[in-house]
Order: C-alpha cells, then structure tokens, then sequence
C-alpha cells in the first residue's frame, strides 16, 4: 500500500503539461544553439533563395543559339541565305567555319558545336538544275534533348524563310534536301546520354563527402591537437586523407561504368585505359574540393551544408541534367568552374564518340587546374596552429 | 638570480626551456601576459595556477600549436616562433582532453604515431611500448573504450614513444584515480631519471610537491617560482594551525579581520594566516587564551601559499 501511495505522491508532484515544458525547454536550447551557428543561419536563407534564383533562370529544356560549325564547300548566295534562315530560327548560332571534314569531326567530337553544317561544293548549281542536292547536317546526339528540337525545327522553319528569297511555289517544294545526320546516339537513346552523365553525377556526391568531413571531424574530435602537435605538414595530411579515397572513387567507377556497360548496353568506344585515367583525375580533383571544403568549414554540419551547396549546380548546370549549351552564357561561365562539366564532356566524348586524347586536351587541363586550385587553397587554409 | 639566468642563457645544453615576455591574447582577452621562465634539462617543473589561468596556452605555446603575441625565446635551444617544426620533432605534447583517434587500437595509434615520427620501426617501437606501459593484452583493444586510467597511459606512451627531449604534459591525472595517479608519477621520475625533461600541469598539491621545481601562474602572470620550499619561504605567509572544536564560530569570526588574509579548514584543524605577522597576531590574540582551541605557529602549506597568490591576483589583475 505504502510503496502505491509513494508513486502516486510522486506522479502528484510532476508538474501539469510536463510534455509541452519539456519539449518547450528542447525547443528554446535548440534554437538559441542555431541562431549561435551563423553560418548555419545565413544558409537557411542563401540556399534557397540562390538555388532558385540560379537554376530558375539558368536552366533551358529547349535550348536555342547552339553552336554550329559550317563547313562551306562553295562561296554562294543560296548557301548564305540558307545558313540566315538557319540562324533566324533561334535554334543555331554559327560559331566556327572549318575548311574540310575533319575539322568538323573533330569539333563534334570534342564537343565544341553541337551541329555540323556542311554546304558541298556545287550546291547552288545543282539546285539551279533541279537536282535536288543535300544540304549536310550532322548534329551530336549524345544529348537527345539538346539536339532533338533543333533537329525536328530545321526543315519546316528553313523552307519557310528560303521560301520568300527564292521565289518558289505555294505549296512550297523545296529545291534541296535536309540530310539530317544525328551522330553518337541515332536512336536518340536518353540512357546513353544518362548513364555516363551518371558516372560523374555519383562520382562528385561521394567523393566530395568523403573529404568534406575529414578535417573537420579531427577538429571536433580533438585529434587535431594532437596531430598538430606532431612534425607532420600540411599537405603531408592532405595526401594523407585524400589517397585512400582516390582508389575507394575508382572501385566505385569501375562499378558504374561496369553495370552501365553490362546493363544499360552503353558502349564504351574510346580507349578503357584513357577513360580510367581521367576519371582518376576526376576523383582526384573532387576529393580536392571536398578537403578544401573541410579547411574552410567550422564543423561537420556546415561542411555537409558548402557540399550540398556545390553538388546542387553540380548537376543542374554541368550539362548533366539539361543542355549546357542551351544555358545563358553567365550559367555557362558557372558550369566551367564545375569539374563535372568537363568530366562529363570527357566521360560522353570517350564513351559515345570513341574519343581520344587530343580532343579532350581542354577539358582535361580544365580539370588539373581545378585541383591544383582546390589543393592549393586546402593548404594554406589549413591552420597549422590552434590560434 | 638575474646573473644566473643569463649565464644560462649562453649554456643551452642545460636549459630546455627558456622564455621571455611571452603574451597571448584571445579575441582581446589577455591570457597569458609577460611570462617568462626556465626550465633545467632533467627537471620535472610543475605549472600550476588556477582553471582559465594561462598555463594550457603556455604550454601551446611552447610547442608551437600557438604563436605568442609577443615575447621571444627558445625550446630545446631552437627558437619558438621560427622553429616549431625542429621544436615538435623533440617534444611530447600530452593534451588535457584525450587527443589520440578513439576507432583505433591502442597498438594502431602507437603504430601511427612512431611512423609520422619516422621511426624505422614503428611496429617494434609500438610494441615495447606497449610492454613499458603495461597495455599488453590489449593491443588490440580500441582506444575509446580504455578506461580513464588506461587511456591516459597509452596518451603518455604515444607522446614518449619517438623519444623526446621533453615532455609537455597538461593536466595528465586530471580525473585519474590515486593508484593510477601514483604509478603515472613513478613513471615521470623514471622518465626524468633518463634525462627527460618534463613540463607538467596540474592542480593537485600533493603532484607539486613531486616536483623538481614549481611555478605558480594565475590570470596569465607568473607570480611564483622555484622550489617548493623556496615558494613557500618567499611567500612571507605566516600561519598559524588551530585544532580544537567548533571552528565555524572562530571562522567566521576571523575571516575578514585586518592582518587575517586567510582562513581555511583542513580536516580537524584550522589554517589561519596573513603575510604581515605582527598584524596577524593581534588579530587573534583575542581568541588565543580561549580553552576551546590550542593555537600553534606553524609553515604555511603550498595550498596556503597558492590560495593566497590567488587572491592576492585576483586583487590585483581583476579590480
């Protein structure tokens, strides 16, 4: 009876809505811990309110004013006519002239223009005879979206324009033909476009991680002190920390690519040895960031906040998710700051264009420097001392 | 006591430490401020001073982790600000919170540490050292589930490991028990016994009075140093110890009477002292014929001498 009683005096003494004094008292320490995390504060606000703002205006699904090569065969007044009407639908905007075939191929491989058109040598004349010759062009299909509305718009909207200049009939019969070339991807095929695009994609979330929290976790650990106080160098732990992840990056690409290869039936026409030489530079570089990351950062949650906050464009500007071409030239100007842009120009170029070295020299050199520059602000970032 | 010190200055093989005027501040807080001392090779020197007083920052200073705000001076014969990395080679650092990677094991950290240190076996010098401190057994063992005695071994025996000169040790025994704490200290004789010399801070009185010499540092000044007897000497502490009952009457009676700089219980008697003499003993000349209490001078405890540095500092560097 006793032992009842003293439960029920103590239940009695339990203040009334004990639950919501409780959660009340979790609440205020909760927040007053956030509002002393600045940098946690300030990104509740930037994050969004950036993201939106950026991908809001950068992003374009039917992209317009991609670049083109022309490759003119002949110095004709049909043929210029035909190359205004082209640049007046919007969707094509003439950036390079090349002298013969190779040099077309070798800017589509590369990814420099998207389009090739090619106006062959006697294309007035034959069109004055009635021959009915084919205007070339070869469009870079790896990315279906990027290629597809330019594609379908380039008969309807040249013949209309040329129909005026050239004084044709109405119905209007067109004097040549469109030869429509839609190279890497004829079946225009989106997992090829996404599955190497992925290898990137994965590759960048994971490898950032990895190091993002490396320093920090020392920090916050205490080891730091310790480590400090011991003759190591500032980029003896950055090597350190970041080699291990470099041969975790490639057991994990070598994966994707695997599945992709064997699954997704995505071929790999270029060189194996080059494509895993430069993913290993694209971990490298990734892991790079993701350390500098960690010697900026105060704690671990705000290394995860700068990670989310550079995978975000990451994918949405790099070319990953939407054309990169089709991308105001400012959001353009961002993608190249991003390793994945060039990895995944690299990856698509090896993979679907049997690509080689020569025409990957930008994007390859885009990349080193990126890590020089990640390693090189990781180093001098890292405090040496605790002061 | 000047002249010494600059003879010994020219002799850097028997100083292992020797700063001058070193000051440091936090986010406009002073920390540490003027400090300047020696320490003997061989010696063990205890820092002592209350929480928040400096020696921590000292104590990263010396070892390079802090760089001063000014004040020069060298370690080991190798200058503070230039040398820190020569100075980290030939120095053990034991932090006051444990500092060596948890999710390793115990051998695993000993490995790691000689192999930065470029020992050339590090796996062999792990494993005596895993036999010096009495960890066999429990290589294997991870480091975050060792007990607070273990744990601070092994954090000794990571920081001797690649055979310093001398050895930083910040509060090692804190929350250590009396056998641990005991052993630990048989371990820093035997270390010094070696020609190690041991910079070691600490709050324990019995501790400070294992050491070679002491150095007393509150608010960021160092207000004492030397031998334990010379501190205590030069402290000009009079006291006198009164057993008998009921002190809490007496003592709180006493407490704040001019020439009573200090009233303090210790077990079934009552220290009661003031730096001028003749003051304190008008002060209790009322209360010496009472038959309750047996008065009787007496030397003034370290503590005494400590508490009363205390205060007095606090008097001085806070009003």
């Amino acid at each position: 009876m006793s032992a009842t009683d003293t439960i029920r005096n103590g239940e009695e003494r339990e203040p009334a809505f004990g639950f919501w004094r409780r959660s009340y008292a979790m609440l205020v320490k909760e927040f007053i811990q956030l509002r002393r995390d600045r940098v946690s504060f300030a990104m509740i606000i930037i994050i969004p309110v950036m993201q939106l703002l950026l991908f809001g205006f950068a992003i374009n699904t039917t992209p317009r004013h991609l670049p083109t090569a022309v490759l003119l065969q002949e110095d004709s007044d049909l043929g210029r006519s035909i190359l205004k009407a082209m640049e007046n639908t919007a969707y094509f905007r003439f950036t390079r002239e090349v002298h013969t075939v190779e040099q077309l191929d070798e800017l589509l491989q590369s990814g420099k223009v998207l389009f090739g058109v090619e106006i062959p040598r006697g294309f007035e004349r034959a069109v004055r005879r009635g021959d009915k010759p084919a205007l070339l062009v070869a469009a870079d299909a790896t990315d279906p979206v990027a290629a597809g509305s330019a594609l379908g718009a380039l008969g309807p909207l040249v013949q209309g324009a040329l129909a005026h200049d050239l004084h044709i009939g109405d119905p209007p019969e067109m004097p040549f033909e469109i030869r429509a070339h839609a190279r890497y991807n004829p079946a225009a095929e989106s997992r090829l476009n996404i599955v190497p695009g992925l290898v990137g994609t994965i590759l960048t979330m994971t490898m950032l991680i990895f190091t993002a929290l490396s320093v920090t976790r020392e920090i916050e650990r205490g080891t730091m002190e310790s480590l400090l106080s011991m003759p190591i160098k500032p980029v003896e732990v950055m090597f350190g920390k970041i080699i291990p992840y470099v041969m975790v990056g490639f057991i994990q690409a070598g994966l994707i690519i695997g599945i992709g290869v064997l699954l997704f039936g995505v071929p790999v026409l270029g060189s194996l040895t080059l494509l895993g030489l430069l993913t290993t530079l694209f971990i490298t570089t990734n892991l790079s960031i993701g350390y500098t990351f960690s010697t900026i950062v105060q704690n671990q949650l705000q290394a995860m906040q700068l990670s989310m906050m550079f995978f975000l464009p990451s994918i949405l500007l790099s070319g990953f998710m939407f054309p990169f071409a089709g991308m105001p030239v400012w959001a353009q100007y961002i993608g190249e700051v991003l390793p994945l842009t060039h990895f995944i120009r690299i990856v698509r170029a090896i993979m679907l264009k049997g690509a080689a070295m020569p025409n990957l020299q930008y994007d390859t050199i885009a990349l080193a420097a990126l890590m020089l520059f990640a390693m090189t602000v990781a180093v001098t970032r890292f405090r040496r001392t605790l002061d | 006591m000047k002249g010494d010190s600059t003879s010994a200055r020219s002799d850097a093989s028997s100083i292992a430490i020797d700063v001058k005027g070193l000051t440091k501040s936090f986010g406009g807080r002073e920390v540490v401020h003027d400090l300047s001392m020696q320490v003997k090779r061989g010696e063990i020197y205890g820092f002592l001073g209350p929480n928040g007083s400096g020696k921590t920052t000292t104590i990263r200073i010396l070892c390079g982790l802090l760089t001063p705000d000014s004040g020069e001076g060298t370690c080991l014969g190798y200058d503070i600000r230039r040398d820190a990395d020569k100075i980290k080679r030939k120095v053990g650092y034991m932090t006051q919170r444990f500092s060596l990677y948890q999710d390793l094991s115990v051998r695993e950290n000993l490995e790691f540490v000689g192999r930065l240190y470029g020992m050339p076996d590090a796996r062999r010098a792990a494993a005596d050292m895993i036999a010096r401190i009495g960890l066999k057994g429990r290589e294997e063992q991870l480091a975050g589930e060792l007990s607070g005695g273990w744990k601070q071994r092994l954090a000794l025996g990571a920081c001797t490991l690649p055979n310093p000169q001398l050895l930083l040790l910040d509060e090692p025994t804190a929350g250590v028990d009396p056998k641990a704490r005991r052993d630990f200290w048989n371990e820093i004789h035997a270390l010094a016994a070696e020609g190690l010399t041991v910079l070691v801070s600490t709050h324990y009185m019995d501790e400070a009075e294992r050491c070679h010499e002491i150095a007393y540092i509150a608010y960021g000044h160092l207000l004492a140093h030397g031998t334990v007897d010379q501190v205590i000497a030069k402290s000009g502490l009079s006291t006198w110890t009164v057993t008998g009952e009921d002190f809490n009457g007496l003592m709180a009676e006493l407490t704040g009477k001019p020439g009573v700089d200090m009233v303090a219980p210790f077990g079934t008697s009552l220290h009661v002292s003031g730096r001028d003499k003749a003051a304190l003993e008008a002060a209790i000349a009322p209360y010496r014929d009472n038959s309750k209490w047996r008065w009787q001078p007496s030397e003034p405890s370290l503590e005494d001498v400590f508490i009363d540095l205390m205060g007095r500092s606090k008097d001085n560097f806070q009003g």
